[in-house]
């Protein structure tokens, strides 16, 4: 018996009688016989210690971050996440209830959501975000769905800077199949703001930005919405990483109309890609072609403030197929952990770790252009990532660097083929001094 | 329940006040880029202790499965195993980059690979994708997948979905949002897909079928070899809704039945914690004729080890990177704990509690079609004769320590109230739970004031959604 079968023989039995039936079998009788009770080829039941014995033999196949100086960013995080956050996110409250349909038995959840959405908007100066999306990625892709939507169906092409993360381009492209809408801007990989602002006319549903783009850089965003306001288009920022919000100008501030982000930085671990968090902000004017849920404030019949879920006409369960997004479960515990983690850090905290990605990053960048092999080619200002030009490949490098205890940065050329030895270097507060001295040591011994 | 309602964290802020520590800046500073900066940053400032009162206090408004029985229907609110978070938070799986060389992550890349193999093997498919965030977000792999099957097939013609009137939301939303147009099919009285109508839809035109089997009234559907075999006739492939799936571990597998593609939901039906509205995750299972086309990339083995690859005519990546890798690793650890027979165990037991509580119920909230059900029921939750409606059953459920079960749904039931116990629970709370049920009934004839007052022991009460919605307020202003 498993121990997550309560039913005891007895009150099988007893069950069965009730119901009038004489076996369990018969329940199953509307299932085509010939179908009926298959043998599953899978390897028998274990015991508690037996699985999590396997999973540590799996684990130490891996070489975890938590014993390599990490510099690989790319859209995926190293952060240090506060033993509080966890402790408060595992409770088996918030763990185990789902999705607030009942307000009065879901206030935590309901209240807490809220909360993030509030300091979302004060992070991106937003007026208005969600409760969030399946990641960065997706999110970014319903932005362009939503853009579409905004412009009443009539406006079919949306601009896309090359330099959005490439990841994020291939899913907008899936969720977008040819046909349905245009996507441009990224065919020429050097394509810059002045190209794609060229591109912006009355056709034109959106133009997406991400800032710092996908190379580190910081973008020099001076008239850009006022360009794709006056072709009557939204502007679109993906802000990543998430934390350079915590030094930089907010996109709300320079005229973003919708803002997405990964918030798998604030608090939730890197968990080799999932679950993370797809932040999702727009303005009030908006609001009701915005996908995904949203939690607002009201009063109950005794007038007290409570919370719930609202302006639920634009979502699957009520306008089905006219809905603005097919999106129902989404990431609920991860935009709890990371509004634990915006309010456990607060206004001190997220401005301070920012700080230290900034410095340590221009350090390392200082320290690796130093090195008579070695370029950095990022060109303006960066966050806290950054190309440096290697000697050889990036990946015969990123090899010698583990031997040496260090998993390196991005190879650029995966995607942008004529970023031939470049590699993306991302800095961290989990990056200290000594780390990042070693990591240029290491480089320079290699080149 | 906590019955006393706790004030924003705004409100507790103070200026000055901190719970973070940091290490030292340790390098240089270095000049900050000039006008790119922000001038403010309103976030909250609290110290650790007020940080963990506050979440401590809101966790405890909230019902949960750890607290009370959940019998929400379609969501399949079965016990979360704590070793699941054990495993999840190993650190060797945790705390891995996506984009490490693969020869450091095969750990990682191995555990996907069993995973995929597990689900292949319970629902009878070819080949599985990971990489779907939830239930909707497989549901629109699977439709962008059965594009992508026609399109390859030079088969342009098809452009509408038949999609039964029981079916969820999602169904509908997705389809849309993959081009295509909705056709609703009626269901017969006996709550199956109405076979004529069908028929009389099924044309070159038919993208496919979306079935949902069990359906949402919990009902098996009798004649699925007919219907799959009227689609897979004309051309069409049928859309396997798996929501559905904790009825079927063991007792049949989707892809024997003729579903040409399924979403699975790991977070219902293996057990993984609903987090107060997700990460789920929502693998996709194919026939071996559409495999090439799966979203990616996906695990694979070869002599060198394991692997990620992209199929080779895939609709693409779904989300960033692979999925929700740390739901994987809890419903991985459930499927090893469980093994062959314990899968087979747990259907078996969702379906005989459904079907007693269903016993204990029906004689006051009547079922909507009377038959043998599966993993869940659905009554009518109003009280003939009387004012109350399902919203005051639930709501007074809730006073009598119960989650209440999903209402008014599925659409084509008035007064819906679906219940769906999972095997998780034990005869016991069955019982209690039908005791309750037999109260309400009794007050809505001689105290019916006291179910429309529901809930009492919360700490808000009916709440005003029009409001919440003509005037939203979203964020805290200050």
């Amino acid at each position: 018996m498993s121990p997550y079968l309560p039913q005891t023989e007895n009150d099988r039995r007893t069950m069965l009688e009730t119901i009038g039936l004489s076996s369990v079998e018969e329940l199953f009788e509307d299932v085509p016989e010939q179908h009926r009770f298959p043998t599953l080829n899978l390897p028998g039941a274990v015991s508690e210690m037996e699985i999590l014995n396997e999973l540590y033999g799996m684990a130490l196949k891996n070489s975890s971050t938590g014993c390599y100086a990490t510099f690989l960013g790319a859209g995926a995080y190293n952060h240090f996440v506060p033993s509080a956050v966890p402790a408060m996110a595992s409770r088996g409250e918030f763990l185990t209830a789902y999705t607030p349909y009942q307000p009065e038995v879901s206030q935590g959840t309901l209240q807490a959501a809220f909360e993030y959405q509030s300091m979302i908007a004060e992070l991106t100066g937003m007026e208005v975000v969600n409760a969030s999306h399946y990641d960065g990625a997706t999110s970014m892709a319903e932005a362009a769905i939503m853009s579409h939507n905004v412009g009443r169906g009539k406006r079919n092409k949306i601009i896309v800077s090359p330099r959005v993360d490439p990841q994020y381009r291939q899913v907008m492209r899936t969720y977008l199949p040819a046909g349905q809408l245009l996507i441009t801007g990224d065919e020429d990989l050097n394509a810059g703001l002045g190209d794609l602002k060229a591109m912006l006319d009355g056709e034109t549903a959106c133009l997406i930005v991400q800032n710092p783009d996908f190379f580190g850089q910081l973008l020099d965003v001076d008239g850009l919405a006022e360009a794709v306001h006056e072709v009557g288009a939204l502007l679109v920022v993906v802000a990543n990483p998430i934390h350079s919000l915590g030094l930089l100008k907010p996109p709300g501030e320079y005229g973003a109309d919708i803002v997405v982000a990964e918030g798998q930085p604030l608090g939730a671990g890197l968990n080799f890609g999932g679950p993370y968090l797809g932040v999702f902000a727009a303005t009030m004017k908006h609001v009701r072609k915005m996908p995904g849920r949203l939690v607002g404030e009201t009063v109950d019949v005794d007038g007290a403030r409570g919370f719930v879920l609202t302006l639920a006409p634009r979502e699957q369960h009520i306008r089905r197929e006219k809905a603005t997004s097919n999106i129902c479960t989404n990431q609920g515990l991860i935009a709890l952990i990371a509004g634990m983690y915006l309010a456990y850090m607060g206004k001190g905290g997220m401005q301070n770790v920012a700080e230290i990605c900034y410095h340590r990053a221009h350090y390392a960048a200082a320290g690796i252009d130093k090195l008579d092999r070695y370029q950095v080619i990022s060109s303006g200002h960066f966050f806290n990532e950054f190309v440096v030009q290697c000697p050889k490949p990036v990946d015969e490098i990123n090899q010698a660097l583990l031997e040496e205890g260090i998993l390196g940065g991005y190879d650029l050329q995966l995607d942008y083929p004529e970023a031939v030895n470049q590699m993306l270097v991302c800095v961290t507060e989990m990056n200290d001094r000594m780390q990042i001295d070693r990591l240029i040591q290491v480089l320079g011994q290699i080149g | 329940m906590r019955n006393q309602l706790e004030p924003l964290i705004f409100e507790i802020s103070s200026p000055g006040r901190e719970a973070f520590t940091l290490p030292e800046l340790g390098v240089p500073e270095v000049q900050l880029p000039e006008g790119y900066t922000r001038q403010q940053l309103n976030l909250p400032e609290v110290s650790e202790l007020d940080f963990v009162r506050h979440y401590t206090h809101l966790s405890q408004m909230n019902y949960s499965i750890d607290t009370v029985f959940y019998p929400l229907g379609s969501c399949t609110m079965k016990y979360n195993p704590k070793v699941n978070e054990k495993a999840a938070a190993i650190e060797g799986l945790s705390q891995v980059h996506p984009l490490q060389p693969e020869s450091t992550v095969q750990g990682s890349l191995q555990l996907m690979y069993e995973l995929q193999e597990a689900l292949k093997e319970i629902a009878g498919f070819a080949a599985v994708s990971l990489q779907p965030a939830a239930g909707a977000h497989g549901e629109f792999a699977g439709v962008l997948i059965m594009r992508a099957y026609h399109e390859s097939r030079g088969d342009s013609k098809r452009t509408k979905m038949l999609i039964p009137d029981s079916a969820h939301g999602t169904n509908p939303a997705s389809t849309a949002m993959s081009g295509y147009t909705v056709v609703e099919l009626p269901s017969d009285e006996r709550g199956n897909v109405d076979l004529e109508a069908l028929k009389q839809e099924c044309d070159d035109t038919v993208v496919g079928l979306m079935l949902t089997n069990p359906n949402t009234l919990g009902l098996f559907e009798e004649h699925v070899l007919e219907v799959c075999e009227t689609i897979h006739n004309c051309g069409g492939l049928i859309y396997g809704d798996g929501a559905n799936l904790n009825a079927l571990m063991g007792i049949t597998r989707p892809g024997d039945l003729g579903i040409d593609v399924l979403h699975f939901n790991l977070h219902k039906t293996f057990s993984t914690p609903h987090g107060g509205g997700g990460p789920g995750s929502g693998p996709v299972g194919v026939t071996e004729n559409l495999a090439p086309f799966l979203p990616g990339p996906i695990a694979a083995k070869d002599d060198d080890g394991y692997k990620l690859v992209l199929p080779e005519q895939s609709i693409g990546r779904m989300k960033a990177f692979y999925g929700n890798y740390g739901v994987f690793i809890r419903a991985y650890t459930y499927i090893r704990m469980m093994g062959p027979d314990g899968l087979r165990a747990a259907s078996e037991m969702a379906v005989l509690n459904a079907n007693y509580l269903k016993a204990r119920v029906a004689p006051h909230f009547p079922v909507a079609v009377e038959r043998t059900c599966m993993h869940e029921f659905v009554s009518h939750g109003d009280v003939p004769g009387t004012d109350i409606i399902t919203l005051d059953v639930a709501k007074r459920l809730i006073d009598l320590g119960f989650h209440p079960p999903t209402i008014y749904f599925p659409l084509i039931v008035h007064d819906a109230l679906m219940i769906e116990p999972t095997e998780t629970e034990s005869k016991e709370t069955l019982d209690a739970f039908a005791v309750a049920m037999t109260r309400i009934a009794e007050e809505a004839r001689t105290n019916p004031q006291v179910l429309h007052d529901a809930p009492h022991i919360t700490p808000v009460r009916r709440l005003d959604e029009a409001q919440a919605a003509r005037k939203p307020v979203l964020c805290y202003k200050g």
